[in-house]
């Protein structure tokens, strides 16, 4: 695009999108860098490695992980199953796969933590049978996050699929590449980088994730409290800095997924022959 | 089209077998309605569970009422001045080439990758009683945190990438020839935005502003953090929804649910509509 001389606007435009992107997203995340400073470098290390901190982040990680995958394995059946087939209703189940953006976090915890519970439908049902407890335990975070993860995986892996060049199966199967290979060998390495792009989107969420977990989680220290329920709890008992030098750390961690996750972008984007 | 391509494809032996096809789609379905129908058909289940009658009641409580229309200002609020700060932003990135262009579209994503009660501790942290500007606001008796320009500030934030995030791809994809063509014919600045850059854009910018409005509606982690819980005053709705939860009045909590959830489909069905005004127009 080459620059016009004619077009007007420039001035106006990017002076207030600088002054309003600084007031209302940049000074505000500096605080969270310059408080830290206030702290000493041991100080934020005795805050971090502490037996609860590493705990929590050890759940955060590890349920979101789970989550990710699972809603990796399931999201990438239900993209290729809404591009491939058709079926009755293809048109509403597509609409739906989006319900986790649309739906407030809180609705969708008090929701899953009702179905899900000792007493709920589901969590009676999978205690009395399979001696299953899902709520009120770390099996309860994961079981949400997978609920906010499905539209990360499904709309990341979908426009891939919609796109894949399908004389590619053709001229494999002609060559005598059995469904199977045709799938292993030649569809799935193709689809592989957006559905890394789509498990790392769902796994930095739900790292983050508070609205959908905390009615599910039954957030016992140690167990199952997550991060963000830490942070919240660190600020009620007044402790700044212990909230500070946490939400720091996860700050951190983000920034360095995201930057993660612009490289696979990139990197899907080359693959697939846009730059 | 699609009906000729698919029919090719179901013809060739390239196609999935019968009994492949059939159980991926129990399985994507059983996964789809276990994990989002259910849910969905259990709000409404549970809101009436104890008659119309106690539904409505519990509507027309004044907290709940309190808490309707504060969820309403504050999305009244953020909802237009991100939408501006969306164009403004759009038009500076795509219609000119300057230094540090990338670092400001990664920028403006920023908040997408922050955890919401991260986005609300932030502005405990400017603006509470040990913040930075904390001080000031008391001796002024101006309350931020725990009162409603806080719950403002923390949403403006959350949905701050919003409309900006819908429109730099499109409007970069637009190219800027027809805008040249109106502006080198003698069209004054603003006379090309509203009658050549606006009618181009406008079902992206109302995708934009519908997803900003719904995350805007039902944002809880940053406002939780922020609002101080305080019924009636700086309850909104989902905060609502979760205190009437934990005082264990199903009821209410449902209720108050089941008016986010209706925004909620009402957001899917207008953003189903939307994205098909914006192939067609394609």
């Amino acid at each position: 695009m080459s620059q016009s001389r004619i077009m007007p606007g420039f001035r106006p435009t990017i002076s207030f999108t600088v002054f309003y992107l600084s007031l209302v997203v940049l000074i505000p995340l500096s605080t969270l860098v310059f408080k830290s400073f206030e702290l000493s470098f041991d100080d934020y290390v005795n805050i971090i490695t502490h037996k609860r901190v590493v705990a929590a982040f050890r759940v955060s990680f590890s349920t979101a992980l789970g989550a990710a995958i699972i809603a990796s394995f399931f999201g990438f059946i239900v993209a290729w199953v809404l591009v491939r087939y058709s079926f009755v209703g293809k048109r509403f189940f597509h609409a739906l796969i989006d319900l986790p953006f649309a739906l407030p976090t809180a609705v969708a915890g008090i929701v899953l933590a009702t179905i899900f519970q000792p007493s709920g439908f589901l969590g009676k049902f999978l205690k009395e049978n399979f001696d299953l407890q899902i709520g009120f335990k770390p099996a309860g975070i994961v079981v949400a996050l997978i609920f906010i993860s499905i539209p990360f995986v499904v709309r990341t892996v979908e426009p891939v699929l919609q796109e894949f060049d399908s004389r590619m199966e053709e001229a494999a199967s002609s060559l005598g590449a059995t469904r199977w290979q045709v799938f292993t060998k030649i569809i799935f390495p193709n689809i592989f980088p957006a559905l890394l792009t789509g498990f790392a989107l769902a796994f930095a969420r739900g790292v983050g994730e508070y609205g959908s977990v905390i009615f599910i989680a039954g957030n016992l220290p140690y167990v199952s409290e997550i991060v963000p329920l830490l942070i919240i709890t660190k600020l009620e008992q007044y402790d700044m800095p212990g909230a500070t030098a946490i939400a720091l750390t996860m700050l951190i961690i983000s920034f360095l997924l995201l930057l993660l996750i612009n490289l696979l972008q990139h990197w899907v984007r080359k693959r697939s022959g846009q730059l | 089209m699609s009906a000729a391509i698919s029919t090719r494809v179901h013809q060739s032996t390239l196609d999935d077998a019968n009994w492949v096809r059939w159980s991926l789609i129990t399985v994507a379905l059983g996964f789809v309605i276990l994990f989002l129908c259910v849910p969905l058909l259990l709000v409404i289940i549970q809101a009436f569970s104890k008659g119309f009658g106690a539904y409505f009641s519990a509507l027309s409580q004044p907290d709940m009422q309190a808490a309707m229309r504060l969820t309403l200002l504050t999305a009244l609020i953020t909802v237009p001045l991100n939408t501006v700060f969306g164009v403004a932003a759009a038009w500076a990135i795509t219609r000119f080439e300057f230094r540090g262009k990338d670092l400001l579209i990664t920028l403006i994503d920023l908040p997408f990758s922050v955890s919401p009660v991260i986005s609300g501790l932030i502005f405990v942290l400017m603006f509470g009683a040990q913040g930075w500007f904390g001080s000031w606001f008391v001796e002024h008796d101006i309350k931020i945190i725990f009162a409603v320009p806080g719950i403002v500030l923390a949403t403006l934030f959350i949905t701050f990438p919003f409309v900006a995030r819908q429109l730099i791809p499109l409007m970069q994809e637009m190219g800027s020839e027809e805008e040249e063509a109106a502006l080198s014919l003698g069209a004054s600045g603003w006379k090309t935005f509203f009658l050549i850059t606006l009618p181009n854009i406008k079902w992206a910018l109302l995708y934009g502003v519908l997803l900003c409005n719904a995350r805007a509606m039902g944002e809880f982690g940053a406002v939780s953090v922020v609002s101080g819980h305080i019924r009636g005053m700086t309850n909104t709705l989902p905060l609502h929804v979760e205190v009437s939860y934990n005082e264990y009045d199903t009821v209410s909590a449902f209720a108050g649910a089941s008016i986010l959830a209706g925004l909620a489909i009402v957001t899917l069905i207008l953003k189903t509509l939307l994205e098909w005004k914006q192939q067609t127009n394609r």
